[in-house]
């Protein structure tokens, strides 16, 4: 695509809401603060009601922030409405218009900027031909399937050429092994155009698979930005740590700190950490440790005790007991290995670099 | 709350960006002020406002008329007889269409003709049959019974026609509230051992009756409101509506006729809220969502037939009492000279008919899409906008439905005669054309706007949002998506609303002028004067347009409708 696209900028938005029961005032959107590259794909990821669709649709212009300005490239956008602002949309329900084939419904954007036919008909069919779709352009919308007519909506959005285009869950209608295809098609789509995207979804692996930057959102708050990686290995908090893949929390005491290294009492054990972070000598901490990273055996950092121990084909699953926490532990592939049985005792093993301190 | 102000000003400022909203809120709120609200409040003002004073002598002198008390007590047992009759009769009809196993096909039929017929009925004509059934020259009375001082006029005429003009309401409702009953509930208790009377009365009746009421307050309403009957049926029992006209028409007093206004007016109004605002929403509370899954039919043939039987005695007596307006304007003399003629048509085209069906036509003609138009457009503003005025908007147009067509007459002679508020301005449009259009579209605007809002609910809010977000703006998503989609609630409201209109007679019959003959008053002259044949003629032709429309509408529903399109190609 010839036109350069924006990046967004979100600053200090808040959005209040009444709860229609009580009457109260409850913050949708809590004092958000966003940069978005031009060209980047990047998700705003978060449970339902964390406020993660009420900013993507204040982006669009549905809904007007209480508090703060958005800008789109460097104008401020708030008082803009969603017809004269420079975003497409494409809708969790897809949002096809039903009495048009699907020529017409890619063409309705094109038509209301007044294009000449001619031109009009060669996007279209350029645009049909990235998403996949020649050939389909007289089909109404309900001869689609539902991959199909999410395509429409893809490519109705993508014709406008717009310099934001924003995602609602656009791939929670569809059965799970579309989805996965789905994904990868939008990303390759929007590299390719290099348009930017601002996606909101609920699901982590959406998420990863598709983002540049991810940003978490939780209760209205926004909880972390940063690359899957980081957001992964690196979580701000617990909510990130648990709301991102599955994580178990280990509490202890920071006992000595030599640089970056340091020495962790958990359970009155011993463990080494390569990166403590800014924490201080004496200070309580949380140690974040994937179940992924760990493994059973019979030496190594913190001794338990196994209660439940589940084979999942890909790998066996277990839950021990780590003084009082439960630790979940996900060993892949254990077709060789020796498995534990429930009431076996043994020792959780991991890496010092596998460990995050919060 | 400062916070709040802020978004709900950007929300302002993006709504008057765009000027065809303005455009069409303002045109709204002109037109409903004007010719619903000013001449409700004029009413009020005439009734406690007289030489310069603030007095209630209007009022004293019209609630110490005998007259007066008289009508508002027949009213009220009037509404009361034919609430219960037609809520019994409408839940009997609803009961046996959603319970019951027909096998018979033309009883399904029957059914249906049924829950049309309101829609295609024009006032007076239940009374015609009626009177020409029982009265005094009546085909059953007189000429199978030799009864021949039959009197059907009264209460119990107006009772039995306002209960077949209405129940079919109360069966439709009644018959949306049953399917929403989860079937699993009657067979729980069932299961637990009731028989089906005791399910019906202990777990049936129970959850209908937030919904009975309010099919009983819905027609109550209706009763309470209707003109025409009581006109014709009603002989010397008089009720409010009538007693307000002759007031006018008879007493030449407006300012006693508005004061009578201001109570029947507060009489339907309290009725309205308790309905909306009360039963409804306990209807709603009690009957959410859909039955799990099909119900089990009774086929027990000691229930089904009789039920059966009943329903299909009291359906086919309707049919036969439409039957009997043609038959009526085809015989010579009714009751004395059976052979056949035509007569009457010939002395109604002779007699200025063609002018009456001309003026009813045209003005019906011109009111239609303007109805039509401003009920979608009043939808669309409820279902799918936010902004300051839209509850006045909604509140005021649903207020028009509880407005009886008499008490918004006399609003209009007393608020529009000598211009808005007697300065002269806007005088020019009464007794003419202008008035009678504007008279047809408040009144037909109420249903209009009703199904306009539930075809909308309909649409997924995110299809327009779409639109929006592509760059229409607000007119042209109005115009490329939402009135295509609702192309067939949008022509069937047009044919509704010519179909009222052109039947419309109760606001009217206060507001013609010698210059427009209507196809409604004419039968109501003619009826009045027992010309009988000629009543018949006109009715038999008025039914016709009326169903040649409705054909019409189906027609084009089928070939052009949209649902259609969407559906066949699936």
């Amino acid at each position: 695509m010839l036109k350069e696209s924006k990046g967004i900028r979100l600053e200090h938005i808040s959005k209040i809401y009444q709860d229609p029961k009580t009457g109260k005032d409850f913050k949708a959107v809590d004092d958000a603060n966003l940069v978005i590259e031009p060209g980047s794909f990047v998700t705003l990821l978060g449970p339902s009601g964390c406020g993660k669709t009420t900013t993507l649709r204040m982006i669009a212009g549905f809904e007007s922030p209480d508090e703060g300005e958005i800008y789109l490239g460097d104008q401020p956008i708030n008082e803009l409405t969603p017809n004269k602002r420079d975003t497409a949309m494409v809708f969790q329900s897809y949002a096809l218009f039903p009495h048009y084939n699907v020529f017409d419904n890619v063409a309705y954007g094109l038509k209301l900027r007044k294009m000449d036919k001619k031109v009009i008909h060669d996007k279209v069919m350029e645009i049909l031909d990235l998403v996949e779709l020649s050939g389909m352009e007289g089909r109404m919308t309900n001869q689609l399937s539902g991959g199909q007519q999410q395509r429409v909506a893809l490519a109705r959005a993508l014709v406008v050429e717009p310099s934001v285009l924003l995602f609602d869950e656009p791939l929670s209608n569809l059965d799970a092994k579309l989805r996965v295809s789905m994904r990868t098609e939008i990303r390759n789509i929007q590299q390719r155009v290099g348009i930017t995207a601002v996606y909101v979804t609920h699901d982590q692996s959406e998420a990863m698979a598709l983002s540049d930057q991810i940003i978490i959102m939780n209760k209205g708050v926004v909880s972390q930005i940063g690359t899957p990686q980081e957001i992964y290995y690196h979580p701000a908090d617990e909510f990130v740590a648990d709301f991102i893949g599955e994580a178990n929390f280990l509490r202890g005491k920071l006992v000595r700190k030599d640089g970056e290294k340091g020495v962790l009492s958990i359970d009155n054990h011993d463990v080494e950490v390569d990166d403590i972070g800014n924490f201080e000598v004496g200070s309580d901490c949380t140690v974040v440790l994937r179940p992924e990273a760990a493994l059973l055996a019979p030496e190594g950092q913190l001794p338990c005790k196994v209660v439940m121990s589940c084979f999942m084909g890909e790998y066996q699953n277990y839950h021990v007991m780590v003084g009082d926490t439960l630790v979940k532990i996900t060993d892949f592939n254990p077709k060789h290995k020796r498995i534990y049985r429930v009431g076996e005792e043994a020792f959780v093993k991991f890496d010092t670099c596998d460990v995050h301190i919060i | 709350m400062a916070a709040q102000s802020k978004s709900a000003k950007l929300d302002r400022k993006k709504l008057f960006s765009d000027p065809v909203m303005v455009g069409m809120i303002s045109v709204l709120l002109i037109f409903l002020v004007l010719f619903i609200v000013y001449p409700l409040f004029v009413l009020l003002i005439d009734s406690v406002y007289t030489e310069g004073k603030l007095t209630l002598s209007v009022f004293q002198r019209v609630l110490s008329m005998q007259r007066f008390r008289t009508a508002f007590s027949n009213t009220l047992v009037l509404g009361l007889l034919t609430g219960i009759l037609s809520t019994a009769i409408g839940l009997l009809f609803a009961y046996v269409d959603v319970y019951v196993k027909i096998k018979n096909k033309a009883v399904g039929k029957l059914f249906n003709v049924v829950s049309l017929l309101p829609v295609v009925s024009p006032p007076f004509v239940l009374s015609l049959s009626t009177i020409m059934l029982f009265g005094r020259s009546g085909i059953i009375t007189r000429s199978l019974l030799h009864i021949y001082d039959s009197n059907v006029y009264g209460l119990k005429g107006i009772v039995v026609v306002q209960t077949l003009t209405f129940f079919p309401v109360c069966y439709l409702m009644l018959k949306g509230l049953l399917k929403n009953i989860d079937p699993s509930l009657e067979e729980a208790a069932r299961d637990i051992g009731a028989s089906r009377m005791k399910v019906f009365t202990t777990v049936t009746l129970p959850l209908l009756l937030p919904g009975l009421g309010n099919a009983f307050l819905v027609t109550f309403i209706e009763s309470v409101a209707d003109f025409a009957n009581p006109m014709l049926i009603g002989g010397d029992y008089d009720t409010l509506a009538t007693t307000i006209y002759l007031q006018v028409t008879g007493s030449y007093d407006s300012t006693g006729a508005a004061a009578m206004s201001v109570v029947l007016l507060s009489l339907t109004l309290i009725l309205f809220f308790i309905q909306k605002y009360y039963l409804e929403r306990k209807t709603a509370a009690t009957l959410t969502g859909k039955a799990s899954r099909a119900r089990m039919l009774i086929e027990d043939k000691s229930v089904t037939i009789p039920l059966t039987v009943i329903c299909c005695l009291v359906a086919l007596f309707v049919i036969i009492m439409y039957i009997m307006i043609p038959f009526g304007a085809l015989f010579k003399l009714w009751g004395r000279d059976y052979s056949l003629t035509f007569k009457w048509f010939d002395y109604l085209f002779k007699y200025s008919g063609l002018k009456a069906f001309k003026d009813s036509f045209l003005l019906s003609v011109i009111a239609a899409p303007i109805t039509a138009l401003l009920s979608m457009v009043i939808s669309y503003l409820v279902v799918k906008k936010k902004f300051k005025s839209k509850g006045f908007i909604e509140f005021v147009s649903m207020l028009a439905m509880a407005v009886p067509g008499t008490v918004l007459g006399i609003g209009y002679i007393r608020g529009y005669a000598n211009g808005i508020f007697h300065t002269g301005v806007l005088s020019g449009i009464y007794g003419t054309g202008i008035i009678l259009v504007i008279v047809f579209i408040v009144r037909s605007l109420p249903v209009g706007t009703r199904s306009g809002i539930s075809a909308l609910r309909q649409i997924d809010k995110s299809i327009e949002e779409s639109a929006y977000d592509l760059g229409a703006g607000s007119g042209r998503v109005f115009t490329t998506v939402t009135l295509p989609l609702i192309k067939d609630s949008f022509f069937s409201g047009l044919v509704t609303s010519f179909v009222r209109s052109i039947t419309a007679i109760s606001a009217i019959i206060l507001l013609v002028t010698p210059q427009f003959l209507l196809i409604t008053c004419q039968i109501n002259e003619f009826a009045e004067k027992g010309y009988y044949g000629v009543a018949c003629a006109y009715a038999t032709i008025l039914i016709a347009i009326v169903y040649l429309s409705v054909l019409l509408m189906n027609l084009f529903i089928r070939f052009f409708g949209t649902s259609k399109k969407i559906k066949e190609e699936k």
